[in-house]
């Protein structure tokens, strides 16, 4: 017996008799005699809980993570704190163990989550329809891009290369799929290229693509650079980071048709990128379109009010080929830890919580910008995060800052071989001014040292694909 | 049966919303440390939002006793018997929350530079070896988020492999029985869907396999298999099947849904299969969630790895007394490109390596054996009584890990539909096995077990059925307006989907 298995060899036995074969391996007759794999697997041996623990521990801590280095890495994931209410809740075995929720009688606590859930991000977009949650940020633009060739009947995206660049990439892998063709719009002092955009939208064109801030920090216009979607009758599809939705105008109010995004920030650990969720908004025209599980309200046979899944009709179970999607996750658990977030954080905090990096960034963008050899990449608004430009080898700097505790930011060289000097640096409120400061301080003196120095950065390139740069 | 409402019942179902009042709230913020500039003076005000999104306003306090007593509304796996078939629901070790929560894995920011991310980069190479020794094949991606993105994973990768050879192949086979994922998946990857038929026992028929492949001569891309199927049965003619797909210059995938029945018994790889996904929250005990989330790791053969998602996991021999070392490779030009951002759901690679390392190679292939015992056991017991005459089996056969139950002989009977059943089951305190499906099965009910229940547990379950079924012969309205302890009973589905109210209306 394992440790997670009960039958007694007494067990086994009642139980084979009452089967009626001799043996378990009876049972495995069925599989054919050649394509038995006839051998133990070649893993190791089981362990015991603690072993297992320090062995886990021990790979754990050969990672420098943000309660050992102070972290100023973001580029869609960020190191928010996660209030303890979120951890105390979503560890409770009553969310964390139920399979999806077929059964609405017995699973009305997480089908009310994905309600509350679906208001809140609805708020948070200004758009009225929300799914209860998608896989993550860069594979919900993707499953935007099936929804906008669907709504259209058109094959062709205009994206701005202020979309990040892993959203950029998969939406290009699951176009080679379903047969749509990308067209990049470059920026212009950190922002979107208005008119390069205005020229590339036609009738042919599904949707329009931005992030609002985008991959550099920089606050877009979406209303302004919308309108071209908007004359061709395309999709506006906007990217979005939920915390800044406190401050910042949310895309239902700026013509978007799909506002979608990366949920890390709420309530979500780093994970080293996952498991976190997508969220998903969109108007009500794309109801009947929309990819991925939807909660809706309604009243039993005694007229009590409950939730059920809505909209089955859309779904793979019923539909197969005709579905709108192939998604059937909806991050339940990680969708709990943000609605928790949000009403822990309400309505008043979350604007503050803004507010705070709003400023904090901007303090950070000065004191950074006064260091010698280090200049702002753009000028352009931000919110959260912004873009400085190194006159030293980037990668020997970071290398040099994470000696000193400090992952000083995401180099940007890798994906934007225009910024190799580039250097993306975020803010959440566990950064305090203390230790912006200190980040300027070692960044100025790091940056001293290697000025001039021999340009091999020990970054490496993930190469282009596809498309213009 | 008793019809005074429950209490539960009779508390109406209150939103976080409708728990708001303006003033209250829980967060105490840092404070701001720097200069308050107005904001609109850092953003231009045409950019800001005229009013903060009305979130509920709370204290600590009640939004703790609000999701709990939510979380009492739910059944879940640590509760009680959940037999949904093809879900594989099977405990949730704890130790894999402890470890996964450690902050060297919680807090590791996923752009962290790869030299000071070994630990995790070594982690994803032990799973990747794991899932590679398991399936028999020699190449692992970790980046899809679920089984149906491994699906379309597999699906671009097939699509890449023939481009590669200068074939353009439009058409994709699939069982009948297959999960409602892979035709879905399927379309979403640019292929059309040619359905195969089931034969008498349940696996694909020889002969329709034969003619859709004659009728589609050289438009075949690739055949989608559940092995053993969507009714239990592993299919025999797998060696035959591999052969035909590869001779007709297809690719064979394997959908690791029902990879609970084999492990360390038979290999996807060994059986023929080019591309296989992995549901880690299925047979690699990932908790479910409630709905997510999961992950649905590819094990592939030789000549698909070239196409692989990027960035791979790689191992670099150390040098000068050094070990080795990982890394992240990009440099991969015939790569489909990404799935979606990052790495994959590390967190729950952490759970999965943790499960396979306590449990083993050895306890991995018992645990197989016990699912497949547990399931013919449970079969057996309701091949007894009533289940045997008004619930046969689909297709009496040994099973593996689970089986399916027509329930037409019920419905003709006893006027009972299998919806029935599963509803007066919750009233037993069970969740019930999974209901209409697969399709070609009339009043099809589908039962998996797992390994990780008592034989106490089974019988009890088989009990229940059988006092339900003797209920049903005095008086089926008991059943038919099941349940009735639940904290809501029976619900209008139809109208959420007729008139949908997605979202709270909310005051000013």
């Amino acid at each position: 017996m394992t440790r997670y298995t009960s039958a007694t060899p007494d067990d086994r036995r009642e139980m084979l008799d009452a089967i009626g074969v001799g043996s378990v391996d009876e049972l495995f007759a069925q599989i054919p005699e050649a394509l038995r794999l006839g051998r133990p697997l070649a893993l190791p041996d089981g362990m015991g809980e603690a072993e297992v623990y320090e062995m886990l521990a021990a790979l754990a801590g050969r990672n420098a993570d943000a309660e050992e280095q102070v972290c100023f890495l973001g580029a869609g994931m960020y190191d928010h704190y996660v209030p303890a209410v979120v951890d105390a809740i979503t560890s409770r075995s009553e969310f964390l163990t139920p399979y999806t929720p077929y059964q609405p009688e017995i699973s009305q606590g997480g089908l009310q989550v994905m309600f509350e859930f679906q208001t809140a991000m609805s708020e948070l977009t200004a758009l009225p329809v929300s799914s209860a949650g998608l896989y993550e940020g860069p594979s919900s633009v993707a499953s935007a891009g099936y929804l906008a060739m669907g709504a259209t009947k058109r094959r062709r995206f205009v994206v701005s290369r202020g979309l990040h660049p892993h959203s950029r990439e998969t939406l290009r892998t699951y176009s080679v799929g379903y047969g749509a063709e990308v067209v990049e719009v470059g920026l212009e002092g950190g922002l979107t290229d208005a008119a390069a955009l205005a020229a590339s939208v036609d009738g042919e064109t599904a949707a329009v693509f931005l992030q609002s801030p985008n991959f550099l920090g920089a606050v877009e216009d979406v209303e302004a650079l919308g309108a071209a979607a908007k004359d061709h009758g395309a999709l506006l599809i906007v990217a979005c980071d939920p915390m800044t939705l406190g401050i910042l105008k949310p895309p239902g109010e700026c013509g978007a048709d799909i506002a979608l995004g990366e949920g890390q920030p709420l309530g979500n650990r780093l994970d080293f990128g996952g498991p976190s969720f997508g969220f998903f908004c969109a108007t009500e025209a794309q109801i009947r379109r929309m990819p991925g599980r939807i909660a809706g309200e309604t009243e039993d046979v005694d007229g009590r009010r409950g939730f059920v899944l809505a909209l089955q009709t859309r779904e793979q179970h019923i539909r197969r080929e005709k579905a709108t999607n192939n998604i059937c996750t909806a991050q339940a658990l990680n969708a709990l830890g943000a609605m928790i977030h949000l009403a822990w954080l309400g309505r008043e905090g979350f604007r503050e919580l803004g507010e705070l990096l709003v400023r904090r960034t901007a303090y950070a963008r000065e004191r950074l910008a006064a260091v010698e050899g280090v200049e702002l990449l753009h000028e352009a608004p931000v919110a959260r995060e912004f873009a400085v430009r190194l006159d030293a080898p980037v990668g020997k700097v970071l290398d040099r800052l994470a000696e000193r505790g400090i992952a000083a930011g995401y180099p940007l060289g890798r994906e934007y071989p225009e910024f190799e000097d580039g250097l993306l640096v975020a803010i959440t409120e566990r950064r305090t001014r203390a230790q912006i400061d200190e980040l300027a301080e070692a960044l100025g003196s790091a940056v001293a040292e290697f000025r001039g120095s021999f340009r091999t950065d020990s970054v490496q390139k993930e190469p282009q694909v596809g498309g213009a740069a | 049966m008793a019809l005074t409402e429950t209490p539960m019942q009779a508390e109406r179902a209150k939103t976080i919303y409708e728990k708001s009042k303006p003033g209250r709230r829980a967060a105490a913020l840092p404070a701001a440390e720097v200069a308050e500039t107005p904001i609109a003076e850092l953003i231009p005000e045409n950019l800001l939002r005229a009013e903060p999104p009305r979130l509920p306003e709370i204290a600590e306090p009640e939004i703790v006793r609000h999701y709990n007593r939510l979380s009492r509304r739910n059944f879940d796996l640590d509760s009680g018997f959940y037999p949904l078939g093809s879900c594989t629901m099977k405990h949730n070790p704890r130790l894999n929350e402890r470890v996964a929560a450690l902050p060297g894995h919680a807090r590791l920011h996923p752009a962290q530079d790869p030299r000071r991310a070994q630990g995790a980069l070594e982690l994803m190479w032990l799973l990747q070896g794991s899932l590679s020794e398991i399936c028999g094949l020699p190449h692992v991606s970790l980046q899809p988020s679920a089984g149906s993105h491994g699906e379309l994973a597999g699906l671009l990768l097939t699509r890449a492999y023939h481009a590669d050879r200068g074939e353009e192949r439009t058409k994709v086979l699939a069982p009948d029985t297959s999960h409602g994922t892979n035709p879905a998946s399927v379309t979403m990857a640019g292929f059309e869907v040619v359905k195969v038929a089931t034969d008498e026992v349940g696996g694909v028929a020889m002969d329709d396999l034969r003619a859709k492949l004659t009728e589609n001569e050289g438009e075949v891309a690739c055949l989608m298999l559940t092995n053993p199927n969507t009714l239990g049965v592993f299919d025999e003619n797998i060696a035959e099947i591999a052969s035909l797909i590869h001779e007709a210059g297809g690719t064979l995938y394997y959908d690791g849904a029902n990879l609970n029945a084999v492990m360390g018994h038979s290999r996807p790889g060994d059986m023929g299969f080019d591309i296989v996904h992995v549901n880690l929250h299925k047979s690699f005990s990932q908790p479910h969630g409630g709905g997510g989330p999961g992950a649905g790791p590819i094990a592939v053969s030789d000549r698909i790895e070239p196409f692989l998602p990027r960035p791979q996991v790689v191992r670099r021999e150390g040098s000068n007394g050094h070990g080795p070392s990982f890394d992240l490779d990009f440099e991969r030009p015939k790569s489909i490109g990404r799935l979606r951002g990052f790495q994959g759901n590390f967190g729950v690679f952490v759970r999965s390596l943790a499960y396979i390392l306590s449990l083993g190679g050895d306890g991995l292939s018992e645990a197989s054996e016990t699912a497949v015992l547990n399931a013919n056991y449970l079969k057996a017991r309701l091949a007894e009584g009533r289940a045997g005459e008004r619930l046969p089996i689909a297709f009496d056969r040994h099973c593996m890990h689970e089986f399916v139950l027509s329930g037409k002989p019920m419905k003709r009977d006893l006027g009972l539909a299998t919806l029935d059943l599963a509803k007066r089951l919750l009233d037993f305190g069970f969740h019930p096995p999974t209901v209409y499906f697969p399709l070609l099965v009339e009043e099809a009910l589908m039962v998996e077990p797992t390994e990780t229940e008592t034989k106490e547990s089974l019988d009890a379950f088989a009990e229940a059925v059988e006092k339900i079924l003797a209920e049903a012969e005095t008086d089926p309205e008991l059943a038919k307006n099941a349940p009735y302890t639940t904290p809501v009973r029976r619900l209008d589905e139809v109208k959420a989907t007729r008139q949908p109210v997605v979202r709270q209306q909310l005051g000013e």
